[in-house]
């Protein structure tokens, strides 16, 4: 970086005391983040924004059509249908895998646990697991023919619903994301959890305040910055969802198709459909939504704290 | 992302309690361990452990009593050896090639995005520098854009740099990190003393052998952490790879597998469950294995990290 010779004049005295140099000094330390991240990152947003402008014909070659690939988008029934997939993914999937984070988070931490540390590990181990081995595993498992779903209708004569089959394969992708990121969320409240005073809790005891109480009153609005963060992550990975349908699209064909969720359209956009820049404008479109999402979930979280 | 501590710095901060991991008290007298709670935690781990229990079990059969025999028990020949021997040497030895390319990306991706996150998150934490509020809006601010918004335009670039099916095209973009630099950022704050920088100052070090000799060390467990999570996230990779690489000699282990899996829907191709299975098991152990050896080091990084969200 070019900031290296301020690096050697750092014996000058501190001008506002320890810790607050105001000096270029501190850019390189942060210039080769902030340069990798410019080329990853922020340039190909503008060119996003850049391809967006424009349409690409077969005939005519590339031409500057303004905002009508915005327009398109705003009247594109596919991509709200896939948005609103999506919505209720969100709306069903993240409330129940961070409450089960939660829970198990508090139990860990409540020291009633015998064999703490066998469930903390084990809970958290489906992190570890790569998404598409993760999808592989649950499809294997899903299957009514020869999977275990199939192995249980036939042990027990019964007849399950199959979980891949069109009315159900959101909640059967719901579910593998659950597995993923239920120990990787419970581990960010349980290392919250942990940092809280143990003296609040003494304090509410002698108040009289029993277990739940303490829970409801202590614990949680505790960790409500964890709580708010998981939540905004989950969002934000819900919208992007593409990795399980994805994957899962060769065992289900039918019941998951190429625009099932917005990353899936994109991607089929501009990797069959050759639209480059119709797909740069969706895309661009998703990322707004996801941003005010996000937003709103993080107003929503502050507000609750004043 | 960006609760308003973000953009307030390290000195808007909560303190915790005087130590960053404060030690669990012991009460001898309460609380009672309770069976009905662990029961309940029993199931948890039960549906945590039950597919991965699965995969085990089903390494061990032939692509014959995979199909035709119970999920979840062991039946016909043990052929876990034979399955990965099969998995080692099919289509020449291919699998192997994708192990190493993965542990390539691996160590050049999450080094490289760890040691720039580490050197970012330190300059943020104890420096004050024109335009530091900016850094932090501007990473904050660009992580809640989809993957797939930057995927296209990022192949399009990489395309005529010339780039795309090589290494660089995943390394690159893996480089970066924003929520390693925000868990360097926070750990740094607290973990790294001003008068201890002060000091180092005074008697005469420089900034960089001071940040390598002074503050690197105390950074370690945070360190620890972002190397993990970088490190799953580059392993697990899958999107990235799977529009920047065509040809499969370049592929990670997660594109290859799924390249395997869907070789059985395609026409005249020949199914292979039962590498998939193996391979799969194969890819999850180098990761499961470093989890549980690291795991007193990376937590105690982690808890630092997190109650300051």
């Amino acid at each position: 970086m070019t900031a290296v010779t301020p690096l050697t004049t750092g014996r000058r005295p501190p001008a506002k005391g320890p810790g607050s140099r105001r000096a270029w000094t501190g850019w390189a330390f942060v210039g080769p983040f902030m340069a990798v991240f410019a080329l990853v990152f922020l340039a190909p947003i503008a060119y996003s924004l850049y391809l967006s402008f424009f349409r690409d014909q077969l005939v005519g070659g590339t031409s500057f059509v303004g905002l009508d690939n915005f327009r398109r988008v705003l009247e594109d029934e596919q991509f709200w249908a896939a948005v609103g997939r999506v919505a209720v993914f969100l709306a069903v999937q993240v409330p129940v895998m961070l409450g089960l984070a939660l829970l198990v988070a508090l139990a860990l931490d409540s020291g009633r646990l015998y064999g703490k540390s066998f469930f903390r590990i084990s809970v958290f181990l489906p992190y570890a697991v790569p998404a598409v081995v993760a999808t592989l595993m649950w499809g294997f498992i899903y299957g009514t023919r020869f999977g275990l779903v199939g192995n249980i209708n036939d042990t027990f004569g019964v007849s399950l619903p199959d979980p891949l089959s069109p009315s159900l394969v959101l909640a059967g992708i719901g579910n593998i994301v659950t597995w993923e990121f239920i120990g990787y969320n419970m581990l960010i409240f349980y290392s919250a959890l942990r940092v809280v005073p143990k003296a609040l809790y003494e304090a509410a005891e002698i108040d009289g305040a029993g277990q739940w109480r303490v829970i409801t009153a202590v614990k949680i609005p505790a960790i409500r910055g964890a709580l708010v963060i998981a939540t905004i992550f989950s969002v934000i990975g819900s919208f992007q969802l593409f990795n399980e349908p994805s994957i899962l699209r060769s065992l289900a064909p039918n019941a998951i198709t190429t625009y099932f969720t917005p990353n899936l359209y994109t991607f089929t956009l501009s990797f069959s459909g050759r639209q480059q820049n119709y797909a740069a404008t969706v895309s661009l479109v998703m990322g707004v939504v996801t941003m005010i999402i996000a937003y709103a979930v993080q107003l929503r979280g502050m507000r609750k704290e004043a | 992302m960006g609760t308003p501590s973000y953009t307030d710095g390290p000195a808007g901060h909560r303190t915790p309690p005087a130590r960053g991991v404060p030690r669990r008290r012991h009460f001898a007298d309460r609380p009672r361990r309770s069976v009905l709670l662990t029961a309940l935690m029993g199931l948890t781990a039960l549906y945590a452990l039950l597919p991965l229990a699965w995969l085990v079990i089903n390494a061990t059969k032939t692509q014959k009593s995979l199909l035709d025999s119970f999920g979840l028990w062991f039946s016909g020949d043990f052929a876990l050896w034979d399955n990965i021997t099969q998995t080692l040497t099919y289509d020449d030895g291919i699998f192997v090639r994708w192990f190493l390319n993965t542990l390539l990306y691996v160590v050049a991706g999450a080094g490289g995005a760890t040691f720039l996150a580490v050197l970012g998150g330190y300059g943020l934490a104890k420096f004050d520098f024109p335009g530091k509020r900016a850094v932090f809006a501007t990473v904050i601010g660009a992580v809640a854009v989809p993957a797939t918004a930057l995927a296209v335009p990022t192949f399009l670039m990489f395309s005529k740099a010339g780039l795309t099916d090589t290494p660089w095209a995943v390394v690159v973009p893996s480089l970066v990190s924003p929520f390693g630099l925000y868990l360097m950022w926070v750990f740094a704050a607290e973990a790294v003393p001003a008068e201890l920088l002060e000091a180092a100052r005074v008697d005469g070090s420089g900034e960089l052998r001071t940040f390598f000799q002074v503050a690197l060390p105390l950074l370690t467990p945070g360190i620890v952490t972002v190397l993990l999570f970088t490190m799953v996230q580059t392993w697990n990779n899958y999107f990235l790879p799977l529009i920047m690489l065509k040809d499969p000699d370049w592929y990670p282990l997660t594109l290859g597998l799924n390249a395997w899996n869907e070789q059985a829907s395609t026409a005249g191709g020949h199914a292979v469950f039962n590498l998939v299975i193996t391979g799969s098991l194969l890819t999850i152990v180098p990761l499961v294995a470093a989890f549980l050896l690291l795991q007193r080091y990376w937590r105690s990084g982690l808890a630092a990290g997190s109650v300051k969200g």
